[in-house]
């Protein structure tokens, strides 16, 4: 299973992924913090903060915590709720490193147990969904970080 | 590569048609009555595309002043979809995290 990326307009980014799991267990690991916190941010970086008011008009909030304790605040406001089918919601970091508000939309369908989650990112400009496909999320940094992660896990079983 | 190329790309990639056209060109060059067969399109609506797709970088015409093929230049979209990879890498490691989450929920359920 591997993520697809599109850009089906100018000013958008779509991801697509499948998992093997039913799709009701999938939106919930999309919005509860408890679960939320077990999976989100790009190794290295782990939620310490997770905050989700699911209903339209209500607030999410997720600060990740990173190497060297470098901290990361990210939030928005929830658009459309339709469990477990389909999620809006708008996001903007903290620290701006984009322009304005992301509209994201994540859409959720089954086939045979499997779950096929696309989203789409819609940012103000083409100019902005640019600078973000571009910036490979400071995953660069966290990819050393990840192997040691990986390898001291391997060694901590092994022993 | 340049922000402004990337652009260009993209704006011209973000065209089903112009999408159409550059995968009838993967298989050779074609000239532009060629091109606009499959579609229910005028020759100028095609010609239309295809200079946005030249702009681009993304095709180039040949010299023949009578026939002018078009040909795929791979160089743009190869720069596109190395610079996607990077952030599908980034994805991509989110959601090995959240596979494992799954495995372990499903044999919670």
């Amino acid at each position: 299973m591997t993520v697809t990326i599109t850009t089906p307009s100018p000013t958008e980014l779509a991801v697509t992924r499948s998992f093997d799991a039913p799709r009701a267990l999938v939106f919930d690991a999309l919005t509860k913090p408890e679960l939320l916190k077990r999976w989100l941010g790009a190794q290295g970086w782990n939620l310490v903060e997770c905050t989700v008011d699911l209903r339209v008009g209500g607030a999410w909030r997720f600060v990740s915590q990173g190497p060297g304790g470098a901290k990361m605040g990210h939030g928005g406001v929830y658009q459309e709720i339709e469990a477990p089918s389909r999620l809006v919601y708008t996001e903007s970091y903290d620290d701006q490193w984009f322009e304005g508000e992301a509209l994201i939309t994540a859409s959720l369908t089954e086939t045979a147990g499997r779950t096929t989650v696309h989203t789409v990112l819609r940012f103000e400009s083409q100019e902005i969904r640019d600078v973000v496909a571009a910036s490979p999320m400071e995953s660069g940094i966290n990819y050393g970080y990840a192997r040691l992660d990986d390898v001291l896990a391997s060694v901590s079983k092994a022993g | 590569m340049a922000v402004d190329q990337l652009d260009a790309t993209f704006a011209a990639l973000a065209d089903p048609t112009r999408r159409a056209i550059l995968k009838r060109l993967k298989s050779g060059e074609a000239t532009v009555m060629e091109l606009a067969a499959p579609f229910e399109m005028s020759q100028p609506a095609i010609s239309k595309h295809l200079k946005v797709l030249e702009r681009a970088g993304l095709i180039s015409r040949g010299r023949d002043a009578q026939r002018r093929p078009c040909r795929l230049e791979p160089g743009p979209l190869k720069a596109a979809t190395d610079w996607l990879e990077n952030y599908r890498r980034y994805w991509e490691e989110q959601y090995q995290r959240l596979d494992a989450l799954l495995d372990v929920l499903k044999e919670e359920t």
